[in-house]
């Protein structure tokens, strides 16, 4: 109920109702637009956009920029972690005392 | 699934958990504790809860880091009274009673949802509240209620098929709303000092409506760090390392770790129709948490005629859990699920006396389904050593 999919918008259904149709591990479903759709701009601009669906509602747009800044920033820290690993495990074949957890 | 399986990634979580590890010592000192007390980090969202168990992170992580599994499961802090008062309606003849799954399981005083139904109630399971107006629509001579049910994430589609209903004029649909706002909740958790939490994980999809602003008591009057999250395995172990990141350098600020989905200032169309229908209740029960003020909402008087309290006059009942069940103990995290007494032998998924073992989100389900005996063990004998 409160965990969202998230789906790509492939078509307005009903502009004036605000419904389009999403799709989501290639699955189609009508879900309401109405939470995501700008005031000022054509339901249209919004194919092609992912979403996250929550029961039948659209309820925020998936920033793709976003989600790539935090993967990347993601790996980073990975290497990170990584990095700092083997210099405490060179430091212990070396015989000198870790920095970490004791 | 994309934007999904990226933040799934075994090599990124192994080095966010290898980060978790040298951050916990560093936070330990920082805040001058032994080194066998653990640093206590609650997931507010039942979500979450849900991802640490199905993705075994708990086993991955530290000993000396607890993740307190919170509140934030809207079907498991459902109070006995208000199940009551959902098969109170959902009896009565001519009424179709629509519902999202997750709530049938949950016990009443006498019986469940799915009980009723087996008793000839006509309760249907819906995946939205569009299905249940749709049901109305095509049943114009029954009355059918919609079971209202979660925070901020889920109130504001039910606010617009509210919205919806009354555009087009169906005089034959209400809700039964236990809605419920986040904010007073973790007030009351930050007001309970047995808990002595030192950071928190913040709820993404609630955090999608309304904005991380709301957050900023929490950094700025208690002092602790909150960090909001995405779902993902490798969100969840991020927005933990961003907590012990600020815990090791004394800061504490709300920060979001879910941008790709959470903007600063929340969804303002969702968070224009929540204000437009609903308005807040003085108080509301929560099962195991007692009355919180202005934690519920319920409809404005300008659509009272779509309220099924008014509609049939529900009693609001407030009635005592089941004397074996300690899911208020659960839900405030001051026990784990396998330290209640029913765990897993009287109470679990298929016959529940608790709701935290009914939802999916619920942390006893997360456990029972998902969690690992081995970790289990290790968690038992050590808190059996340092109590």
């Amino acid at each position: 109920m409160c965990l969202g999919v998230p789906g790509r918008i492939v078509a307005i259904e009903d502009e004036q109702r605000k419904l389009g149709v999403i799709e989501c591990a290639g699955v189609r479903r009508i879900v309401s637009l109405h939470m995501v759709a700008e005031p000022d701009q054509a339901l249209a601009d919004l194919v092609g956009t992912w979403a996250l669906i929550h029961v039948g509602f659209a309820m925020s747009t998936i920033d793709e920029d976003e989600a790539h800044r935090t993967l990347a920033l993601l790996a980073e820290l990975g290497e990170m972690a990584e990095m700092a690993e083997m210099a405490e495990m060179g430091a212990e074949a070396r015989g000198e005392p870790g920095g970490g957890a004791t | 699934m994309k934007h999904v399986d990226e933040f799934r990634d075994k090599a990124l979580c192994q080095g966010l958990v290898a980060r978790v590890a040298s951050l916990v010592p560093q936070v330990q000192r920082k805040l001058g504790r032994a080194a066998t007390a653990p640093i206590k980090i609650m997931e507010v969202c039942g979500g979450h809860t849900h991802a640490i168990f199905k993705y075994g992170l708990e086993g991955m992580l530290p000993e000396t880091l607890e993740l307190v599994h919170g509140p934030g499961c809207p079907v498991c802090v459902l109070p006995v009274g208000r199940v009551d008062d959902a098969i109170s309606v959902a009896e009565q003849p001519g009424v179709i009673f629509a519902t999202f799954g997750d709530a049938l399981r949950v016990p009443g005083s006498e019986r469940s949802l799915l009980q009723c139904k087996a008793r000839g109630a006509d309760i249907r399971v819906v995946y939205s509240p569009t299905d249940a107006l749709a049901l109305a629509l095509a049943e114009p001579a029954r009355q059918v209620v919609f079971f209202g049910l979660g925070f901020e994430t889920t109130a504001p589609a039910t606010a617009l098929v509210v919205l919806d209903a009354h555009a087009r004029g169906v005089p034959n649909f209400s809700v039964l709303s236990n809605h419920v706002t986040i904010m007073p909740t973790l007030q009351a958790l930050l007001a309970a000092p047995e808990l002595a939490l030192d950071g928190f994980i913040g709820p993404g999809h609630v955090s999608m409506v309304i904005g991380t602003e709301p957050y900023e008591p929490v950094a700025r009057d208690h002092h602790k760090p909150l960090v909001v999250a995405g779902f993902e395995p490798a969100d969840v172990l991020q927005a933990t390392v961003m907590v012990l990141e600020q815990l090791a350098a004394g800061k504490a600020r709300v920060a979001n770790q879910y941008q790709r989905v959470v903007r600063a200032a929340g969804n303002p169309r969702a968070q224009a129709v929540l204000a437009e229908v609903f308005e807040p209740r003085e108080t509301f029960e929560w099962r195991g948490l007692g009355w919180i003020p202005r934690s519920g909402l319920r409809l404005r008087p300008a659509y009272a005629a779509y309220d099924a309290e008014r509609r049939f006059a529900v009693a609001n009942l407030s009635l005592p859990d089941h004397q074996a069940c300690q899911c208020g103990e659960v839900l405030k995290g001051a026990i784990k699920p396998w330290q209640c007494k029913v765990f897993g032998t009287a109470c679990t998924p298929d016959t529940p006396i608790g709701a935290c073992m009914v939802s999916s989100e619920g942390s006893c389900a997360a456990y029972y389904n998902y969690g690992r005996l081995s970790t289990v063990r290790r968690l038992k004998e050590r808190r059996e050593v340092t109590p």
